[in-house]
């Protein structure tokens, strides 16, 4: 490449917006006022712009902008071999990359028809580190939730607990967010010696921590008089909309992939689905969401447990398993097209496959993303809500815009 | 309920417009025309054996210059009674257009608006089709086969691998 090649040429009309507002100044009427909030406001949870229109403190419509953070994952997708996109899915929910690496791995491998061939003691590795990333997931949301609405305690308290989690998940896969740990038809490797002891503490550490939390924010009565009755989803809207996981939930609907596809090795797990009940409020309402997230830490902490009993007992560690033993050196499924779905942290992540047949590279990988798809209900339900109240239903969504913007 | 019993119903109330793909096996599609697209969305939706109340996803795929054409997947779901369908529509490449469903299923404003931002297929009936990934001055539409990067932005060099070797 020519060294005084050049990198920017200076014109005027370089100067426009890229991303221009949604609403015009001449078409406002008297007392309306765009308010734009974002790209980087600390409450929008990475980089989202809304653009508010309002009269005086009342939100008349919101318009999100995205994009910010799009790195093109399925354009990457289409030229490297299917092992290899396993990184870019870690990066799409950064805050569970391991549900994302699960639910990809599982839709591989069922394309290649060895999904019943992967040992028991690798599912259960799987589900124990997928449902310990699950409680960190909902950690960052509660926590991050509940600075956003003004308490500051819970968002600390809620961090150190999940450095645990972010340590022990390290210790087993060498990172500490962005993990490339499920491999297809495999794992990276097998759990360190002593993991399942430290998990046993970990579950005793964090099982009373859950119930101080419950008593620090869910029970609390600020955090109650803030969050019940607002932003209520009704369940037919939250359906038609598509919205999945905890925010469907939260709305009374007892619908959890985990139990629906029987996936993996959930059907063998006892856990409940905990649902929202309008125990304080409407049903549907920002205190639900939340309430179902803490419970679905208990229900992940039994899932744990009932893992490690396994892992320690009926699948133990034995000197001869190589979890990469049945990982395929050549990935190279039929010609197909094939839509895998299952339950991360924050709804329905969907894979969808075009394989050729032909070659190792996947004509097609697209993400169906739960974020996405739960945010897009936003402008419906916050029309008409005080401007500060945006804030708690936007928070209460659970997004991460890497997932938003791929 | 399964594929059969389900375009058996289709075939009933609408007309025997409908093909299947042969080859797959796994996860069976119905091939629709385009035109009876918004029809057969709103025959899923509305009939009370059917009931597909939950729209999962909506795919766009390019098949190349050669094929000239796009293909577009929606994989719909039943909660109820807990059955899927999955609908695909090949749109013309040189005039590639398709009906919106967004008035049966809401949540396919954005899915359809990602549709447009990444091949460029126009959707008639939808209420606010902009870009929605992409910035709103970007040219070209990237998912395509046959897609070039601009080489400026702004002023700015867009940096393409594929040029620089």
């Amino acid at each position: 490449m020519a060294e005084n090649q050049i990198e920017y040429i200076y014109k005027e009309e370089n100067l426009r917006t890229s991303e221009p507002n949604f609403f015009k100044e001449k078409d406002l009427q008297a007392g309306e006022m765009v308010i734009n909030l974002g790209p980087q406001h600390p409450s929008t949870h990475g980089v989202l712009r809304l653009e508010v229109l309002t009269d005086g403190e009342i939100i008349k419509d919101v318009v999100p902008h995205m994009g910010y953070l799009h790195r093109c994952f399925e354009k990457h997708a289409e030229k490297l071999p299917y092992n290899q996109i396993i990184p870019f899915v870690d990066r799409m929910d950064y805050m569970a990359a391991m549900n994302s690496e699960h639910i990809y791995a599982m839709g591989v491998e069922k394309m290649l028809g060895i999904e019943g061939t992967i040992p028991k003691r690798i599912e259960y590795i799987r589900v124990l580190v997928a449902e310990l990333n699950r409680i960190a997931s909902h950690f960052v949301a509660i926590g991050t939730y509940a600075m956003d609405i003004g308490a500051f305690t819970p968002f600390l308290w809620l961090m150190r607990d999940r450095e645990h989690i972010n340590r022990m998940l390290e210790w087993v896969s060498g990172a500490r967010m962005l993990y490339n740990y499920i491999w297809v038809g495999g794992l990276f490797y097998d759990l360190p010696v002593g993991f399942e002891e430290r998990c046993t503490d970990f579950v005793n550490y964090l099982k009373p921590k859950l119930l101080e939390l419950q008593k620090l924010v869910i029970d609390n009565k600020i955090f109650i008089e803030r969050t019940a009755n607002v932003g209520i989803l009704p369940l037919d809207l939250a359906i038609n909309y598509g919205v999945s996981g905890p925010c469907l939930r939260g709305s009374g609907l007892k619908y959890d992939l985990r139990k629906v596809d029987q996936y993996s090795i959930y059907p063998e797990l006892d856990f409940d689905i905990p649902i929202g009940e309008g125990k304080v409020g409407t049903k549907g309402d920002c205190w639900d969401r939340n309430y179902v997230r803490v419970q679905e830490c208990h229900e992940s902490i039994k899932i744990i447990e009932q893992c490690v009993v396994k892992l320690l007992g009926e699948h133990k560690r034995t000197r001869d398993f190589d979890p990469q033993a049945l990982a395929p050196k050549k990935i190279r499924p039929k010609a197909m097209d094939f839509y895998i779905r299952g339950e991360s942290p924050k709804g329905e992540l969907g894979f969808f496959f075009r394989s050729t047949g032909t070659y190792d590279v996947p004509a097609r990988v697209h993400g169906r993303s739960p974020c996405l798809i739960n945010l897009s209900v936003l402008p419906e339900i916050s029309k008409g809500v005080m401007l500060a109240d945006l804030i708690a239903i936007f928070g209460s969504l659970d997004v991460v815009m890497g997932e938003i913007d791929r | 309920m399964t594929f059969q019993e389900i375009s058996d119903i289709l075939k009933s109330t609408i007309g025997d417009h409908f093909t299947t793909d042969e080859k797959q096996v796994l996860q069976p599609q119905l091939i629709v025309p385009a035109d009876k697209l918004k029809a057969t969305c709103l025959q899923l939706h509305t009939n009370p054996l059917l009931y597909f109340d939950f729209l999962s996803s909506i795919t766009g795929l390019d098949n190349g210059v050669e094929k000239g054409t796009f293909e577009v997947l929606y994989h719909i779901y039943s909660i109820p009674f807990d059955h899927h369908i999955i609908i695909k529509v090949l749109v013309d490449r040189q005039n590639p257009q398709i009906d919106s469903v967004t008035d049966i299923w809401k949540g396919a404003n954005w899915q359809e608006r990602e549709i447009y931002d990444m091949f460029g297929i126009t959707i008639h009936g939808h209420p606010d089709l902009r870009r929605i990934l992409l910035p709103e001055d970007w040219q070209g539409f990237p998912l395509r086969k046959d897609y070039q990067v601009q080489e400026y932005y702004h002023g700015i060099k867009v940096e393409n691998q594929e040029n620089n070797g």
